[in-house]
């Protein structure tokens, strides 16, 4: 069984398909049709609702940590023991607008109306993450809500204007966080049906007990792609989600490592990597929208291997390690020797992926670390890499000490240019080098054509993003043409 | 008799919502609730069956055999439906033949409607679909326009229009330029795809729910698909999740197929597309290739212009015709072509049939003469601005190469927009900018919009409304415009509002039907509150001089006396009653309280054979001032600032007027940087999730984006002297383009005009910067 709030209301199921979607609960089964679906992709945003989870705070009481999420990538069972708030629960019982509904109307910020509830979910989101958001904010909170009417502009007003009101949500928080640790204490979230099953063990006993149950389960990590399996090629199968298990969960770091679990959601690495690992703090704006960041994961994404995944190309130029439970033990394999073919890893089946690892920097007196990670793709928010480098050079007097290169679109799999890498090592680092290095990426690099980019563009752009980080280097500040379009 | 209502004191502060005032969408509470209503969001009927399509994978070809029993047994399927249970006309086409709604034999696209399968779920149709077995016998499909145009496979005949001695101008003239280029087309990506539900009624007639643009033709190919009277079909459409043109015809079959499926199996019946069949199924907008020929003199001043607009239609005709001779409408756009040729050619390919789009074609049209005013200031060595004003209509001649007269000058619109966006001073600090800047460089361009407002197809130009006064006040209005996000609703309200000098909050707006305003025309060619406007206006003034002269007479006073405003009714010195007791009244007397009204735009013509003629009632006019910021090394770009001013007439509603602008702008914006459609060369689209077709994000909106509206009352007779403002701002972005084009332009010291084919893409600007270093080394 499952339970949850949905706005005010508790609803528990049981009898429902592992693979349904959360959206499509809600427009057939509770016939709650004020979340739409545009793509059942999670790509547009037309779904988007709230998802609260129950946080303990530390002098005993709970709060309520909000997050937007795409609905129609989201499995039913994942919202166990969380509320989830939609369009239809946000006007007061009173009947009165919520202060993002009527910042909406009184900007004219929705024209055929289509999109308008997942914009006003993310705005609930952000309102409540947030008072007075920057431009910068706002636009990050709405990366993943398209419109195809307004031109976005009386939305960024409308936002602009959110002032952290107090709601009913607010009066009820503590009560309703309260409620769903408690439940979570008390049930192991389960759906089952015929012979399929959504299991979301709690602990390591219940994770092989579910594994042993339904041995050819999908783990879910978040779902953000695999769920396209079930709402695009319309599979079913049984799912093993992995979010509850707090050995996937950790981040931390030791003496010699920065650890992300690999549970880990985009988003709640955030403050994490803004302090420890800048270089993946920068790719963050541009992985997927803030739905998926809210969802999606470290683990999912690499584990994934597409070649065009964010986050391996900056976690090979970290030189990352990843640490996986196989066989009754953990084991270790190099971020190197992970992507074995296209979409094909090194970790053996049944293997469950725990966390990375990345190595602390250590620097000694007179050394300097200068690192890069570059995006490029048709636009700028929510959209796949063209391709993605990751540039990672210690430094000595200009001398390259050590130079770990990280490529994404470049091959069928994330890839480390190791020829533009020792084209690089123990060079001074200047244009000399950099062409060098661009001559060996030219004979080293064979990319592909698809929908995204020519072969002949990306191999350009890895060689022209050299180019540019070695000016970035020599002028001291950044030379993207982001840097020069926001008004904050 | 129960008693009338008692009437309410009107409150002389409530809100009037008369026309020129910025109120909210009729329907914006509704958005940000979720209680409005799309097809989809309605409670479905007991026993509804969903529906699934099944299609070609091939684009061209022939089905050699089709098992389908796989998809009869599968769980929870209800039936199967093929070109064998079609009783009636299984084409479509809406205005010439070309369009079958299933197929068993031929193939022209890929992802043709082949099979529709019927279940108890969306998921188990969806999943029945899949197990179709289809073999075919494929060939190689046609999918170049120009390769197509040399076999002269023509979906309609090329047509021209000319004035003067083009040839021998061309000929003796020192100063000549020529150029190629190819548009791309646009996925529509209305936010809620395709949907209709059919309900079988007791008459063996049908109810549809749809998403159209165009509830009346839906209505009559519904009729001729089940060969049934058109009078027992009646079509309902309350809003669209947008529109953009995608649902003026492509939102039919999917009607139809509904409702061959509800007589077959005489239940109700939903079939709403996949996001991804959504894409590859319906057409989009038409790519085109262009060419220009032209003479200048030393100032830049068109003498001769040689033009040539190629329209991929696709496999079918649709509505090439109308939009090919709409993108040569606008080939001159604001400019006077002294001696000209325009000719336009409608090709087919084997590709979904390209159709309506925001624009009609004359985006694609204008391109090319915009695309030449930039090249000329290249040649010269002159400041594109400067080019365009001593182009324009009004600075030269008047009359354009079809012969109507353009009456308003535009330079005062440009010198105004030109003065506010402090366009010179930007120019030389962007100069000093890029001469400093060691991989960035910015563009500026200011490009101006002239566009024709009716439909080219003279018929369409009509309209027709139905206005209730029941006896509590309250009103009822129902037109033949369908509401896709514009606001045409709202609109249409403020000026029966305004008519009858009644608060807007008096007006029920109901949803568009068939059966209560019968034979309209489509809500398209940015005509909606032009011709609705119009129509239900005039209900309204056939109900207003009926109460007028009805309580002229009971008061005895000259009808001319008696005066409507903010819900009362004046007559005499200091008489007056509220608007509901004098509808009470009226109805105790036996005054009827219901009225249709029509309207036809008046003044267009036009003659083919010469084509020469007035086609349209006037022109839009705008434009736009965009700023842009380009890295050289891999083709990216931002835009930075974009300055914006729309003639839209004397507003009828402010805020929903800038609410078009900005959406058209940021729509034409997409198509021509991050929407590329890409499609396999075995004719397959590539680019059909939005995972790989991009349309704007929130941050794609210029950081600085200033929209005004230019104060100027149309001198036509237009419903309050407003003016369209649809489709003319999506043109605005062609400033977006052309200052990307400035800012590639900048690196050979402004020297060279850059090849930039839209949509520009990181990629394209990447390459049309390194080809334009290639050209420089040549010169240099």
């Amino acid at each position: 069984m499952i339970g949850f709030f949905l706005n005010q209301r508790w609803i528990e199921v049981d009898d429902v398909a592992p693979e349904m979607t959360l959206l499509q609960f809600l427009r057939t089964h509770l016939m709650h049709r004020g979340s739409k679906e545009g793509c059942a992709s999670g790509d547009c945003g037309a779904c988007t609702l709230v998802l609260a989870e129950p946080v303990k705070k530390g002098q005993g009481g709970w709060r309520l940590d909000y997050r937007s999420l795409n609905s129609c990538i989201t499995y039913l069972g994942q919202v166990n023991g969380c509320q989830v708030i939609t369009v239809e629960g946000l006007q007061a019982p009173d009947g009165r607008l919520h202060p993002v509904q009527q910042q909406m109307v009184e900007q004219h910020a929705s024209q055929c109306g289509f999109c308008t509830p997942g914009f006003v979910m993310s705005l609930f989101a952000l309102d409540k993450e947030k008072a007075k958001p920057s431009r910068l904010e706002v636009e990050e909170a709405l990366s993943g809500n398209l419109c195809r009417c307004t031109g976005y502009r009386p939305i960024l007003a409308a936002a602009q204007g959110l002032t952290q009101q107090p709601d009913h949500f607010t009066q009820a928080e503590a009560q309703v966080a309260e409620h769903l640790w408690h439940w979570r204490q008390q049930h192991m979230g389960a759906l089952h049906q015929e012979d399929r099953a959504f299991l979301q063990p709690r602990d390591w006993e219940e994770w092989q007990q579910s594994c042993q149950a339904h041995p050819d389960a999908r783990f879910l990590a978040g779902g953000t792609d695999l769920a396209l399996e079930t709402t695009q090629a319309l599979r079913a199968f049984s799912l093993i989600d992995l979010s509850r298990l707090a050995l996937l969960q950790q981040l931390r770091c030791d003496e010699a490592y920065f650890l992300i679990g690999a549970a880990v959601t985009y988003q709640q690495a955030h403050a994490f990597l803004t302090q420890h690992l800048p270089l993946l703090a920068k790719l963050m704006p541009r992985l997927g929208s803030r739905q998926i960041r809210n969802a999606g994961t470290f683990g999912g994404n690499i584990v994934n291997a597409s070649p065009i995944g964010d986050t391996p190309p900056v976690l090979l130029a970290l030189e990352a390690k990843l640490v996986f439970w196989h066989q009754g033990q953990e084991a270790s394999c190099q971020m190197t020797d992970f992507f074995v073919a296209y979409r094909r890893t090194a970790l053996p089946p049944s293997a469950l992926l725990l966390r990375i690892e990345i190595p602390r920097p250590r620097l000694a007196p007179g050394q300097s670390q200068f690192q890069r990670v570059y995006k490029v793709s048709k636009r700028r928010d929510d959209d796949i890499s063209a391709v993605c480098l990751a540039l990672n050079l210690t430094l000595e007097s200009g001398r390259i000490l050590a130079v770990r290169i990280g490529l994404g679109g470049m091959a069928a799999t994330p890839i480390r240019a190791y020829a533009a890498e020792s084209a690089l090592q123990g060079q001074v680092f200047d244009q000399a080098a950099v062409q060098a290095a661009q001559q060996a990426l030219a004979e080293s690099c064979e990319p592909l054509s698809d929908v995204r980019a020519s072969a002949a563009y990306r191999l350009r752009l890895v060689q022209n993003l050299l180019q540019r980080a070695l000016l970035e280097y020599e002028q001291g500040h950044s030379m993207e043409v982001d840097q020069y379009a926001t008004v904050d | 008799m129960r008693q009338l209502t008692k009437p309410a004191n009107t409150a002389l502060d409530e809100p009037q919502g008369q026309v020129g005032e910025a109120v909210a969408h009729d329907s914006a509470q509704r958005h940000v609730t979720g209680q409005a209503l799309y097809v989809d969001d309605l409670p479905e009927p007991r026993g509804t069956l969903y529906a699934a399509v099944i299609c070609s994978e091939i684009a061209q070809g022939r089905i050699m055999s089709m098992d389908l029993d796989a998809v009869r047994q599968a769980p929870d399927v209800e039936a199967l439906l093929t070109l064998a249970d079609v009783p009636g006309e299984n084409d479509i086409g809406p205005v010439f033949p070309g369009d079958p709604l299933l197929t068993s034999d031929q193939i022209a696209y890929y992802a043709q409607p082949i099979a529709l399968v019927a279940a108890r779920s969306e998921w188990r149709a969806r999943q029945a679909a899949q197990l179709a077995r289809i073999d075919y016998a494929p060939e190689t499909p046609l999918l170049d326009p120009l390769e197509a145009l040399a076999q002269e496979a023509l979906l309609r005949p090329s047509h021209q229009m000319q004035r003067g001695d083009l040839d021998s101008v061309l000929a003796q003239s020192e100063r000549q330029l020529q150029a190629e280029m190819h548009a791309g087309g646009q996925e529509h990506f209305y936010l809620e795809g395709q949907v209709s539900l059919a309900q079988p009624t007791e008459e063996g007639g049908m109810l549809i729910f749809t998403s159209s643009q165009h509830p009346t033709e839906v209505q009559m190919l519904v009729a001729q698909v089940l060969a049934i009277p058109f009078s027992q079909v009646t079509v309902e459409v309350r809003r669209m999740g947008g529109g953009f043109g995608g649902k003026e015809t492509q939102a039919a079959s999917w009607a139809c197929l509904a409702a061959l499926m509800a007589q077959k199996t005489g239940r109700a019946v939903k079939l709403r597309l996949p996001r991804q069949q959504d894409m590859r199924m319906t057409g989009k907008r038409h790519p085109f290739i262009n060419r220009y020929h032209v003479a200048m003199d030393h100032a830049g001043q068109i003498q001769a212009a040689d033009i040539e607009v190629i329209g991929d239609g696709g496999h079918s005709p649709d509505l090439t015709d109308a939009i090919v001779d709409r993108a040569m409408f606008h080939a001159d756009n604001a400019y006077y072509l002294p001696q000209v040729r325009i000719r336009g050619h409608r090709v087919r390919t084997a590709c979904v049939s390209h159709t309506a789009f925001r624009g009609f074609g004359g985006p694609q049209g204008m391109l090319i003469i915009e695309r030449a005013m930039d090249d000329i200031a290249r040649h010269l060595a002159l400041d594109p601005l400067d080019v365009r004003k001593r182009n324009l209509y009004g600075v030269r001649g008047e009359i354009t190469p079809y012969g109507q007269k353009v009456e308003q000058p535009i330079l005062p619109l440009i010198e105004a927009l030109e003065q506010s966006s402090d366009y010179r001073a930007r120019r030389q600090e962007i100069r000093r900018w890029n001469q400093a800047h060691p991989c960035l460089c910015r563009g500026l361009a200011l490009t101006p919009v002239k566009f024709g407002i009716s439909f080219t197809l003279q018929h369409l130009n009509q309209a027709g409304a139905l206005l209730h006064l029941y006896t509590d006040g309250s009103v009822q209005l129902n037109h033949g415009g369908t509401e896709m996000g514009q606001g045409l609703h709202t609109k249409v309200a403020q000026v029966v509002a305004s008519t009858l000098g009644i608060p807007l909050s008096r007006i029920q707006i109901t949803a568009t039907r068939t059966d209560k305003v019968p034979n309209t025309s489509p809500t398209a060619a940015s005509s909606g509150a032009d011709l609705n406007g119009k129509a239900a206006q005039a209900a309204a003034l056939t109900l207003k001089q009926r109460l007028t002269e009805f309580w002229a007479e009971a008061q005895g006073v000259p009808e001319t006396s008696i005066q409507w405003s903010q819900g009362q009714v004046f007559w005499g010195e200091d008489q007056a009653l509220s608007f509901t007791e004098l509808v009470q009244a009226a109805y105790q007397a036996r005054i009827s309280l219901s009225a249709t009204g029509y309207y036809r735009t008046p003044k267009i013509y036009y003659n083919r054979a010469q084509a020469q003629g007035r086609p349209f009632f006037y022109f839009a006019l705008g434009a736009a001032v965009s700023e842009v910021l380009v890295d050289r090394l891999t083709g990216e770009y931002r835009v930075l600032r974009t300055d914006i001013l729309q003639d839209v007439g004397e507003s009828l509603n402010p805020a929903l007027d800038i609410g078009q602008i900005e959406g058209g702008f940021i729509q034409g914006m997409g198509w021509l940087t991050s929407e590329e459609l890409v499609w396999n060369d075995q004719g397959r689209l590539l680019s059909d999730t939005p995972a790989t077709y991009k349309i704007p994000t929130i941050s794609d909106t210029p950081p600085i984006f200033k929209v005004a509206l230019y104060p100027c009352p149309n001198p036509e007779a237009s419903i309050y002297h407003s003016k369209a403002v649809g489709e003319p701002p999506l043109m605005l972005a062609i400033s977006v383009w052309s200052a990307l084009r400035d800012a590639i332009s900048s690196l050979s010291d402004y020297r060279l005009s850059p090849e930039l084919d839209p949509p520009a893409t990181p990629e394209k600007v990447l390459w049309a910067i390194e080809d334009l270093q290639r050209r420089l080394g040549g010169v240099a």
